[in-house]
């Protein structure tokens, strides 16, 4: 029996009353993530990835949002908590890194002075003592001459740099937990790897779990011990990485999978999944991903439920003898 | 920093240099006009404009003449009205400024804690009651003209209450801070109220903006994924940039007002300053006062900006390179 999961996410619904009626941002998501672990939430842009993870640390601000559903954190309830009682979890106890390094960090305060803030707010470290620790987490993070540079603004950082920066400041506390928000979206192709390299390296220093969000199915090969697939606020997929990397069950999973180009691959064309994404407006009764799916049956007006053994879940019905024909057919 | 204060320094010089080669060029080049008749006044006798045409060279090289008013300006300052004849200008206008200084700068005073504390109380309470309360009192005061307000402040101080509430209302005038410095904040408090009010209004207003709009930026998420109090994120990182486009407001209004734009109150209070000068002597086609007094109003706006911007790379951090 594996150690009690250190965030436990139940049925999950994160709803906006809109003109347009409810946009249902988030629609019953359930997972876990065990200590040490590092769990990938994969998803088309849209599919309620971040928005999940934003509602679960109330960082949601907008005044028509109503969340329900329960997201246990070390075995404590986090949903519904006022923001004072929030206050020493975030930063404290549940880090978290955002999409886009170039904006992320206050433009008129130097990076020392803002991780000195982060760590002055949870411990009770001197400017000195919080100074020495700002210079250390820099050099952690790979930044060069962290002593001069803790007194650069974030417009002297590049993007690369400035991604170091808050993944440093996101550290400063010793998380338990690691909230990634599409941490390499924003940076080139070369920067994405090292910044990769660097998370997986600091998540064995500081033993933190993860939980890190993506549209990137390269990202979630490389990182991820566990993967929830997402689709229109749904889950889709769950398992281990392994199984859903190799073995997908799920029509989207496959669309998501055959939509990374291959380096062998002699197509012209990149693969993609026909439709767009449904609209959170009108998310049909049934299956979600009914409207663009290949393998559409009469009972997919029924929505599915997660279901499957050894931990590897997913919501579709195709029974075991439809997959593997279907694959059979599929892979040459 | 040092570098890019005097930077800012020799260029407002040159502004300075360039406004008073185009002041100069308005009063004495302007094509079809006498200037000798214009700076000696409404019917003139030929005496004084002869007197008029040698003081100022007018019958020589135009950059002659302009160094020969420059001259009579800023170094020898013996430029004289011809409308009340004798009157030296340049000591007029400096005794006029230290009243004007006095009151835009205490009114700034206020109008900057009141709109400031006005907008950081809208923002705070966004959707609740007293949001729309303090922008609707913000432009209600913007609306109200300087000169009806004042106007109606007399009224009730001078007239109608001044038997009851506001007995110890001083009637108009001014007291210099050096002589009695209750009675000049006395005189002054009134004025101050009244040209803060259409100036706190706008800050107020033009603040709640910024900071509803700072409190909607990534940095505001972060700061508060970082676990900060929502009090410290609306006061060290949204108002703190918010306050930015709040200064070169402020620069550029102070400098405005500091030049003669307090013209109405000083009217309505009856405070000699650069405002009630440039007043009386547009009334009386006084040339070499309107002149001295666009000078010294465009010397305070340039001064006001130039300090604006080294403020503004104080603030910035981003501005210091450029």
């Amino acid at each position: 029996m594996p150690e009690s999961p250190i965030l436990k996410v139940s049925d999950l619904k994160v709803t906006f009353a809109t003109r347009q009626g409810p946009l249902r941002a988030v629609d019953g998501l359930s997972f876990e993530v065990a200590p040490k672990e590092v769990v990938g939430i994969v998803g088309e842009s849209g599919s309620g990835k971040s928005v999940s993870m934003y509602s679960m640390l109330g960082l949601v601000r907008d005044a028509n949002v109503s969340i329900t559903g329960s997201v246990k954190f070390n075995g404590r309830e986090i949903l519904g908590l006022t923001d004072r009682e929030m206050q020493p979890i975030r930063g404290g106890e549940i880090g978290m890194i955002f999409q886009d390094p170039m904006t992320a960090l206050t433009p008129v305060y130097t990076v020392g002075w803002q991780i000195i803030e982060q760590l002055r707010a949870h411990t009770t470290m001197t400017k000195v003592q919080a100074r020495e620790r700002a210079i250390e987490l820099l050099a952690e993070v790979g930044i060069p001459d962290p002593r001069t540079r803790v007194d650069n603004y974030p417009h002297e950082f590049s993007g690369g740099m400035r991604q170091r920066v808050v993944i440093a400041m996101a550290l400063s506390c010793n998380p338990k937990l690691l909230i990634a928000d599409e941490p390499t979206t924003a940076l080139d192709v070369t920067t994405q790897a090292q910044i990769l390299d660097l998370m997986s390296k600091l998540q064995e220093t500081y033993n933190s779990s993860i939980v890190i969000i993506t549209h990137d199915m390269g990202v979630i090969a490389e990182m991820a011990h566990r993967v929830v697939v997402m689709y229109a606020g749904r889950p889709a997929e769950i398992g281990n990485e392994i199984d859903v990397v190799r073995h997908p069950r799920h029509p989207y999973t496959w669309g998501l999978l055959g939509a990374v180009p291959r380096v062998e691959s002699r197509n012209d064309r990149l693969a993609t999944i026909p439709g767009n994404a449904v609209s959170p407006l009108d998310i049909p009764e049934g299956c979600a991903f009914a409207d663009r799916c290949a393998y559409r049956m009469d009972i997919c007006t029924k929505r599915p439920q997660l279901q499957g053994d050894h931990g590897h879940l997913d919501a579709c019905w195709l029974t075991d003898e439809q997959r593997v024909s279907i694959r059979s057919k599929a892979t040459p | 920093m040092l570098s890019f204060t005097l930077r800012r320094a020799l260029s407002a010089l040159l502004v300075l240099f360039a406004i008073s080669i185009a002041v100069f060029l308005i009063f004495f080049a302007t094509p079809g006009v006498d200037p000798a008749a214009r700076i000696a006044g409404r019917s003139a006798s030929p005496a004084t404009l002869a007197h008029v045409r040698a003081a100022f060279g007018l019958n020589r090289p135009i950059f002659i003449r302009y160094l020969l008013m420059m001259d009579h300006l800023f170094i020898k300052r013996d430029l004289t009205s011809y409308v009340n004849v004798g009157l030296k200008v340049v000591p007029q206008v400096l005794k006029a400024a230290p009243i004007t200084l006095a009151l835009v700068s205490g009114a700034a005073v206020i109008w900057l804690t009141v709109g400031i504390f006005g907008g950081i109380l809208a923002a705070a309470n966004r959707g609740k009651f007293i949001d729309p309360l303090v922008m609707f009192i913000g432009i209600a005061a913007v609306s109200v003209p300087a000169y009806w307000l004042g106007e109606v402040v007399n009224l009730i101080t001078q007239s109608r209450l001044h038997s009851s509430v506001f007995s110890w209302v001083p009637s108009g005038g001014y007291v210099s801070l050096t002589q009695n410095p209750f009675e000049w904040a006395l005189h002054l408090l009134f004025p101050w109220l009244t040209l803060a009010a259409l100036y706190a209004g706008i800050y107020a207003r033009v603040l709640r903006a910024e900071l509803v709009n700072a409190m909607n930026e990534d940095y505001v998420r972060t700061a508060r994924a970082k676990g900060l109090s929502e009090r410290r994120i609306l006061i060290r990182h949204a108002l703190r940039c918010s306050l930015i486009s709040i200064v070169s407001l402020f620069g550029l209004d102070f400098g405005a007002l500091i030049g003669g734009a307090a013209l109405l109150t000083e009217v309505v209070f009856g405070l000699p300053g650069v405002g009630m000068l440039t007043y009386t002597a547009l009334q009386n086609l006084d040339l070499p006062v309107i002149m001295a007094c666009v000078l010294y109003g465009s010397f305070f706006v340039v001064l006001a900006n130039a300090v604006v911007d080294v403020l503004y790379a104080f603030l910035d951090p981003r501005v210091r390179v450029a």
